[in-house]
């Protein structure tokens, strides 16, 4: 049966024919009838936008991505130049970088969207709870890029942000301390936090989104869509209408919605850079991504024995209760107002994350010194993004040799403060490298444990002595930071 | 044809309506995606657009070095520039040739044949490419072989009794000589 109108025009004919050639190669037109024809139950609604919004949001962020990595590269001494050249030189580069930078909140207020009226229809009930776990999976690597997306351009708030986040992974019993350094490639942040976080954010978390994109979608059409409300979950029982062409143009209208409010923001608010991290900088507030502020929130609150149960246990158990909803809530009702428990439950959770929210902002607005702090830094990324492109130095002129930059090693970087700031400059020099009084102290990590370091600034040689090296008068915790920036000197 | 002229009226209108519809979609979404693709393009291709800086001047040695030359001699310059998001010192080489009267010209060493490092061979007094074998005399100019010009002339100048070059890249496989970028 052929059911399409061949249209009279010699031109549409010719493309008519060369469709036929396409469709007997490709079978075309049964998949693009069988992505259309799909009965919704009670028909199209604007409340089913969200996932194909969500879609589209991926493949921006795939592209985007994908265009940024041209420029891009994933080590700590280039990160910054590069992200910075991105956004300062490169025609069209601050639009990209803010497109992708903004998709990532977009991507998060559209799951909300989708989940809560994934969650207000019931829409997981009856063959569809594997649908519903695969999105838990979803919105979970979605966090996950977020998360590893923040600290690719390695300014301060990514670098401050992501050492926060990881030292969170650490309260997790017996394997947190592995999982943290796993994580970040050592014990400390470095340039090997940044590749396994370039790796999980453009490698390894888009294929496991791809995968999962692929068997929700799948499963969702195995099931067919959920429809309205007051659609029986389990026997179709409302009229249906097809998906194309009404609900297409809502996903279309609401993708082009997306579009369009992505690009005015991007255009008119572009994203900011801020001055390269440095570990070094003890005044830095670091603050999250506003949707994970309450999460923050939350983790001032507790201390002590309770962060592990606030910290680690609650949040998981809110993840695995959150993920078995369409296991627990198992009735045919559909309607909201008849599922108390489910939608009450729900707006408690988001009440409670939004008043985490609002309590976080307003402690930081009401605390002057945070508050002028806070400030502070957002200057210093404004009048970063003002400065002109400074081009990285070449490592072949010896002019332009870059002075040893300071450690991204927080305890190093510690130790290197001491350094400068005690008296050890004046006869070891200002970078340890020895004067007349004094020997050179670089390499020294390779003839000395830290041990033995740290006992021999307490407990001089003779010779030490002799050669009029004073008492060393600290502290625990500051000879362990100055022995570690001895021992980094190479 | 037969089969639809032999539908209800209504539904080849319909049919009618949802093909032109289909068009207009497929139409408005190319038309948006045509729009999001400039910044794109623009991103991608900026580096070939950009304004390729000036090439700078690079120390090839003191005047007097070169006074009493017979043959060229090869040396090596430092050439700085701007590589994307970094500046970056290369090294190439050239050859210093007197052209008689104390007077002097710098050749660049690569081949306009297919770019390999052109050698001086005293013995011979021959520039040869040991690629393919283009040969030139010891002023630079073609003798034989696949290449279709002379081997190419920097700009040269001496200034405080330092002979400096402009170190440029030519296209390869052509006869005329012309600077790339």
């Amino acid at each position: 049966m052929q059911e399409t109108m061949r249209p009279a025009s010699p031109t549409s004919r010719r493309l008519s024919r060369w469709m036929d050639w396409l469709d007997c190669r490709t079978g075309l037109r049964s998949l693009a009838h069988r992505a259309l024809h799909e009965p919704i139950p009670g028909g199209p609604r604007w409340a089913y936008v969200f996932g194909s919004g969500l879609l589209y949001l991926f493949l921006s962020q795939a592209v985007t991505g994908v265009f940024l990595a041209l420029y891009y590269v994933p080590s700590s001494d280039h990160a910054h130049t590069t992200v910075s050249y991105i956004s300062k030189v490169v025609a069209s580069g601050l639009f990209l970088r803010s497109i992708h930078a903004y998709g990532a909140t977009a991507i998060v207020i559209v799951l909300f969207l989708h989940v809560t009226q994934t969650l207000l229809y019931g829409s997981y009930k009856r063959r569809r709870e594997l649908i519903w776990l695969s999105g838990c999976f979803l919105l979970a690597l979605m966090l996950g890029m977020a998360f590893t997306g923040y600290l690719l351009p390695w300014d301060k708030k990514a670098y401050f942000a992501t050492a926060v986040g990881t030292n969170i992974l650490s309260e997790v019993p017996f394997i947190g301390t592995p999982l943290q350094q796993i994580l970040r490639g050592s014990a400390q942040m470095g340039t090997l936090t940044l590749s396994r976080f370039f790796v999980l954010h453009v490698f390894v978390l888009p294929g496991m989104l791809v995968a999962f994109i692929a068997t929700h979608v799948y499963l969702f059409r195995k099931a067919g869509p959920a429809g309205t409300f007051r659609e029986n979950p389990a026997e179709s029982s409302l009229h249906a209408e097809m998906f194309y062409p009404r609900q297409l143009i809502m996903d279309m209208a609401a993708s082009l919605l997306i579009v369009v409010a992505l690009a005015l923001v991007a255009h008119f608010y572009p994203i900011r850079l801020g001055p390269e991290a440095n570990a070094s900088d003890t005044a830095y507030i670091p603050r999250p991504e506003w949707y994970y502020l309450p999460i923050f929130e939350w983790l001032k609150k507790l201390s002590g024995n309770w962060s592990f149960a606030g910290g680690i246990l609650l949040p998981s158990l809110l993840a695995l209760v959150f993920a078995a909803i369409p296991f627990l809530d198992r009735g045919r009702e559909r309607r909201p107002w008849r599922r108390p428990v489910v939608v009450t439950g729900f707006a408690f959770f988001v009440a409670c994350y939004a008043g985490l929210g609002a309590m976080s902002a307003h402690e930081d607005a009401s605390d002057a010194i945070v508050a002028a702090q806070l400030a502070r830094q957002k200057q210093a990324e404004i009048d970063f993004m003002r400065e002109p492109f400074e081009p990285e130095p070449s490592n072949l002129t010896p002019a332009a040799v870059k002075a040893p930059a300071v450690s991204a090693d927080p305890l190093i970087a510690r130790g290197a403060a001491i350094f400068a700031a005690g008296p050890c400059t004046d006869c070891h020099g200002d970078h340890a490298q020895g004067t007349d009084v004094a020997p050179r102290l670089i390499g020294v990590g390779n003839k000395f444990s830290a041990d033995r370091l740290a006992f021999l600034l307490h407990h001089r040689t003779q010779k030490m002595i002799d050669g009029g090296m004073p008492p060393v008068n600290l502290d625990q915790a500051h000879t362990e930071a100055l022995v570690a920036y001895l021992r980094s000197l190479k | 044809m037969s089969l639809q002229s032999s539908l209800p009226e209504g539904s080849a209108t319909g049919q009618r309506r949802r093909t032109f519809l289909g068009f207009l979609l497929a139409g408005a979404s190319g038309l948006v995606s045509a729009g999001l693709s400039v910044p794109l393009v623009r991103f991608a291709t900026f580096p070939l657009r950009g304004p390729s800086e000036e090439a700078s001047w690079s120390d090839v040695g003191k005047v007097e070095e070169f006074q009493s030359l017979g043959a060229p001699v090869a040396r090596t310059i430092r050439v700085n520039q701007l590589d994307g998001w970094r500046r970056s010192t290369m090294e190439n080489g050239v050859y210093v040739v007197p052209t008689g009267g104390g007077s002097l010209k710098v050749l660049s060493s690569v081949c306009p044949h297919l770019g390999c490092t052109v050698r001086w061979t005293a013995e011979k007094r021959r520039f040869i490419c040991p690629c393919h074998g283009g040969t030139f005399d010891d002023a630079g100019s073609h003798i034989a072989g696949p290449p279709l010009r002379a081997m190419d002339e920097l700009e040269s100048k001496v200034e405080n009794n330092m002979l400096k070059v402009r170190f440029q890249r030519f296209r390869q496989l052509i006869a005329e000589k012309k600077p790339i970028g």
